[in-house]
C-alpha cells in the first residue's frame, strides 16, 4: 500500500520526472502530465488519484482554469498549487476555489511532501464524512 | 546649462527689453515730437506777431514825430512872414519859445534866401550867413513844398537832420529851416531793446543808418539776407527774413517802410535771442525725455533680467522633475526586466535542486559504500544551498517588481513604526543598537499599502543595524507632519555613506556588502515603493558621523484646524 497517490501536473519536463521518482522512493505513486488536457485524462484514467500538483503557469490552459475543472469533476481530489512569486495573488485566488495550499517555486522537497501527506489526509478525512454521509443517508431511507 | 539653452534665455530676454521699450517709447516718441513740433511752430508765430506788433508801432511813433515836427515848422512858416522871420531876435524868440514847448527838439532855426543863403538863424552855432546852395538837403528840397532830409555831418560836424519848408510870398522864395536834434530822434529807436541782442534803427534808401547804433553794438555787422519770411499776419509793409551775420550767427531782422518809403525802421535780433525760452523749454523737455527713456530702459532690462531668471529656474525645477520620471520610470523598466528573468530562473533552479536531492536519495539508499560518498553529500548540500541562494535573489527581484500586496489602505504610521521596531528588537540587541522613537501620534494616516511601507522601514532599519553592527549606536525614528505630507527620519550613528556612493545608493544593485550578503535591491525597491506613493525618499549622510534617510509621504487632503493643530503639536 503506498503513502499517497499523486499527479504532477508542470510543463517543466525535468522537473516533473525527478519529483516523480523522488516521491516514488518516498512510496508513493505519481502519474505525471505536462500540459491541462493531459492532466484530465489521467484524472479520468485513475480514479486512486489523491493529491494533484498544480503548477499555476502552464502553456494552454492555465493552472487556474485546471483546478477549477478538477474541482468540478472531482471534488474530492486536492490540489496543492505550485508557483512562482509572481503569481501569488492568483495562487490566493486558487485557494479561494479549493485549492489544498500553494508552494512556491523552486520549493523544498520535505516541505512539499508533507503537505502531500497533509491533503492525503485531509481527502481521507472528506471520504470518511462522505462514506458516512451516504450511509447514513441508506440507513434514512431504510428506515 | 546647455549653451543652446543659455543663448535662448539670453534671446528671450533681448526679447523682453525690445518689447518693452519699443511700446513703451514709440507713442513718448511720437507724442513728445508731435507736442514739440506744435509748441515750436506756435511760439515761432507769437514771436513774430510781438516783434511785428512793436516794430509797426513805433514806425507809427516815428512816422507821428516826424509829421509833428514838419506841422510845427509849417506852422511857424505859415504863421509868420518873410519880414517878420528875419527881423532880428524874432527867430531866437521862436526858437526859445518851441524849445520851451517841446523840450530842446529844436536844435536851431534859420531862413535861407532863393540863392541858398543863410539870411537869418537862430541857435547855439554861427550859421549866419552859411552858404547852402550847394548842401544836399537844400537841393533835393528845392521843388518840395516841405522836406525832411537824411542825416548828416553838415558844417557843424556833428549829425543831424534838417526839416525844411519852402515859402513864398510876392517878392521872394525863401526856405524855412529847423534842425532836429539827432540825439532826442535817436532815443525814438534806442527804447527799443528786447533780449540781449535785439536792438532797432533806421537806415534811409542808400542804407546809410539814420539812428546811432546802440554802444555796445559791433559797428558794421553786413547781414546777407538768407530767406524771407511769409509772414500772414505781419502789418502792412512789415516784412521778416532771416539773414546769416557777418559774426556767423542767424539774425532775424524785421523791417518797415518809413517817412514815405524814404527811410527804414529795422530791428534785429538773433534768432538763438529771439527763441531763447523755446530753446530752454525744449532743452528741458529733452532732458525729461532722456530720462524717462532712460528709466524705462533700465526697467525693462530689470525687469526681463527677473523675469528670465524666473524662466530658468522653473526649468531647472522641471528639468530635475524629467530627471525623476526618467529614474522612476528606468526602476520600473528594470523591475518589469527582473520580474522576468526571475521567472525564467526559477524553473531551472528548482529542477536543479530537485536532481540534487534526488541523487542524494539515491546515494543515501545505494551508495553507502562508495569511498567519495562523503564529498558526494557534501557537494549536493552545497548546490542545494547555492539553489536556495538563487530562490533569494530571484525572490527579492520579484518583490522589487513590486509584486507584493500593494494595496491601498489607511496607514497609522506610528502604529506601523511601533510594529516594525518590535520585530527588529532581537537583532538590534545582539549588536548593541539602541532604539530611540520620537513619533508624534496626531500624524495623519496615510494612503497607502502597509506591506510595502513595513518593507521600506524594515529595509531601513536593517541597513542602519547592519551599519552599526560593529560598535553599536542609536537608532532614532521620528514621525511628525508638515501642512501637506507625513515625515518619517530613520537616523543611524554608523560610520556613514562616503559621499561617492551617496548618489549611487538607490541605483538597482548597487551595494557595498561582500558577495553574497546583499542583492543591492533593498534601497532601490523602496525608492521604488515611495515614489509609487507619490512620495520621496532622501538621504543625507556625514562620514563618521551618521546617515539620515527622511522619507515624505503625500497626506490626504486635511481640513485646515487639523493642519495647524499638527503643527503645533509638531513645534511644541
Amino acid at each position: 500500500m503506498s503513502d499517497a497517490t499523486v499527479l504532477i501536473v508542470d510543463d517543466e519536463v525535468g522537473f516533473v520526472s525527478t519529483m516523480s521518482k523522488r516521491l516514488n522512493m518516498r512510496d508513493m505513486v505519481v502519474y505525471t502530465a505536462y500540459e491541462g488536457a493531459a492532466a484530465m485524462r489521467q484524472l479520468a484514467e485513475h480514479a486512486d488519484i489523491q493529491v494533484v500538483i498544480l503548477d499555476m503557469k502552464m502553456p494552454g490552459k492555465d493552472g487556474l482554469t485546471v483546478l477549477q475543472e478538477i474541482k468540478e469533476l472531482y471534488p474530492l481530489v486536492e490540489v496543492i498549487m505550485l508557483t512562482g512569486h509572481a503569481t501569488v495573488p492568483t495562487a490566493i485566488e486558487g485557494i479561494q476555489h479549493g485549492a489544498f495550499d500553494y508552494l512556491m517555486k523552486p520549493c523544498s522537497f520535505d516541505g512539499l511532501t508533507e503537505k502531500i501527506l497533509q491533503a492525503v489526509a485531509l481527502k481521507e478525512e472528506h471520504e470518511g464524512e462522505a462514506i458516512e454521509a451516504r450511509v447514513s443517508d441508506i440507513a434514512n431511507r431504510m428506515a | 546649462m546647455h549653451p543652446e539653452k543659455k543663448s535662448s534665455y539670453e534671446g528671450l530676454s533681448r526679447n523682453i527689453v525690445l518689447t518693452v521699450i519699443t511700446v513703451s517709447m514709440a507713442p513718448l516718441i511720437l507724442v513728445g515730437g508731435l507736442i514739440f513740433h506744435q509748441f515750436r511752430s506756435i511760439y515761432r508765430v507769437k514771436v513774430y506777431s510781438h516783434l511785428c506788433e512793436v516794430v509797426d508801432k513805433h514806425k507809427d511813433t516815428v512816422n507821428t514825430f516826424l509829421l509833428e515836427k514838419l506841422n510845427e515848422v509849417q506852422y511857424l512858416s505859415r504863421a509868420y512872414s518873410y519880414a517878420e522871420l528875419t527881423a532880428p531876435g524874432v527867430l531866437s524868440e521862436t526858437l526859445r519859445g518851441m524849445q520851451q514847448q517841446y523840450g530842446r527838439i529844436f536844435v536851431d532855426l534859420g531862413i535861407v534866401d532863393e540863392q541858398g543863403r543863410q539870411v537869418s538863424y537862430a541857435g547855439p552855432f554861427n550859421l549866419l550867413d552859411a552858404d547852402y546852395a550847394e548842401a544836399d538837403w537844400y537841393v533835393n528840397s528845392r521843388d518840395r513844398a516841405s522836406s525832411i532830409s537824411d542825416v548828416f555831418l553838415g558844417l557843424r560836424q556833428s549829425p543831424h537832420f534838417i526839416i525844411s519848408i519852402n515859402s513864398e510870398d510876392a517878392d521872394r522864395k525863401w526856405t524855412l529851416r529847423a534842425t532836429i536834434d539827432f540825439l532826442a530822434f535817436t532815443h525814438l529807436v534806442e527804447n527799443i531793446r528786447i533780449g540781449e541782442t535785439g536792438y532797432a534803427y533806421i537806415l534811409n534808401s542808400e542804407g546809410v543808418f539814420q539812428t546811432r547804433h546802440a554802444d555796445n553794438r559791433e559797428q558794421r555787422l553786413t547781414l546777407t539776407p538768407v530767406k524771407n519770411i511769409p509772414y500772414p499776419e505781419a502789418p502792412q509793409g512789415v516784412t521778416i527774413s532771416e539773414s546769416e551775420g557777418s559774426d556767423g550767427e542767424t539774425y532775424l531782422t524785421i523791417s518797415s517802410d518809413l517817412k514815405n518809403g524814404e527811410w527804414q525802421l529795422v530791428y534785429q535780433q538773433s534768432v538763438a535771442d529771439a527763441f531763447s525760452d523755446m530753446s530752454r523749454t525744449e532743452n528741458i523737455t529733452l532732458l525729461v525725455f532722456l530720462l524717462g527713456g532712460l528709466c524705462i530702459v533700465v526697467m525693462a532690462v530689470v525687469v526681463s533680467r527677473k523675469l528670465v531668471h524666473r524662466c530658468k529656474f522653473i526649468d531647472a525645477e522641471s528639468e530635475l522633475l524629467n530627471r525623476q520620471m526618467v529614474e522612476t520610470g528606468k526602476l520600473a523598466a528594470i523591475g518589469e526586466l527582473a520580474a522576468g528573468i526571475a521567472h525564467e530562473i526559477n524553473n531551472p533552479v528548482a529542477i536543479m535542486i530537485e536532481e540534487a536531492g534526488w541523487v542524494s536519495d539515491l546515494l543515501e539508499d545505494e551508495g553507502g559504500e562508495l569511498p567519495s560518498c562523503s564529498e558526494i553529500d557534501r557537494a549536493l548540500a552545497q548546490v542545494a544551498t547555492q539553489g536556495r541562494r538563487c530562490k533569494d535573489i530571484t525572490h527579492k527581484l520579484l518583490s522589487f517588481a513590486r509584486q507584493t500586496d500593494s494595496r491601498v489602505g489607511e496607514v497609522d504610521l506610528p502604529l506601523l513604526i511601533r510594529e516594525v521596531v518590535e520585530i527588529s528588537m532581537q537583532q538590534a540587541r545582539c549588536v548593541r543598537v539602541e532604539f530611540s522613537l520620537d513619533l508624534d501620534e496626531s500624524v495623519p494616516s496615510v494612503h497607502a499599502s502597509v506591506t510595502e511601507l513595513q518593507q521600506v522601514l524594515l529595509n531601513l532599519i536593517n541597513n542602519a543595524i547592519q551599519a552599526m553592527e560593529s560598535d553599536g549606536g542609536t537608532l532614532a525614528i521620528a514621525c511628525f507632519a508638515d501642512s501637506s505630507h507625513a515625515i518619517m527620519e530613520v537616523a543611524d550613528t554608523g560610520p556613514g555613506i562616503p559621499a561617492a556612493n551617496l548618489s549611487r545608493i538607490f541605483d538597482p544593485f548597487f551595494t557595498t556588502k561582500p558577495v553574497g550578503k546583499g542583492s543591492g535591491l533593498g534601497l532601490s525597491i523602496c525608492f521604488g515603493i515611495i515614489h509609487q506613493m507619490g512620495g520621496e525618499i532622501d538621504v543625507e549622510s556625514t562620514v563618521g558621523v551618521g546617515t539620515r534617510f527622511t522619507i515624505r509621504l503625500p497626506l490626504p487632503h486635511v481640513s485646515h484646524e487639523q493642519k495647524t493643530v499638527a503643527k503645533e503639536i509638531h513645534h511644541v
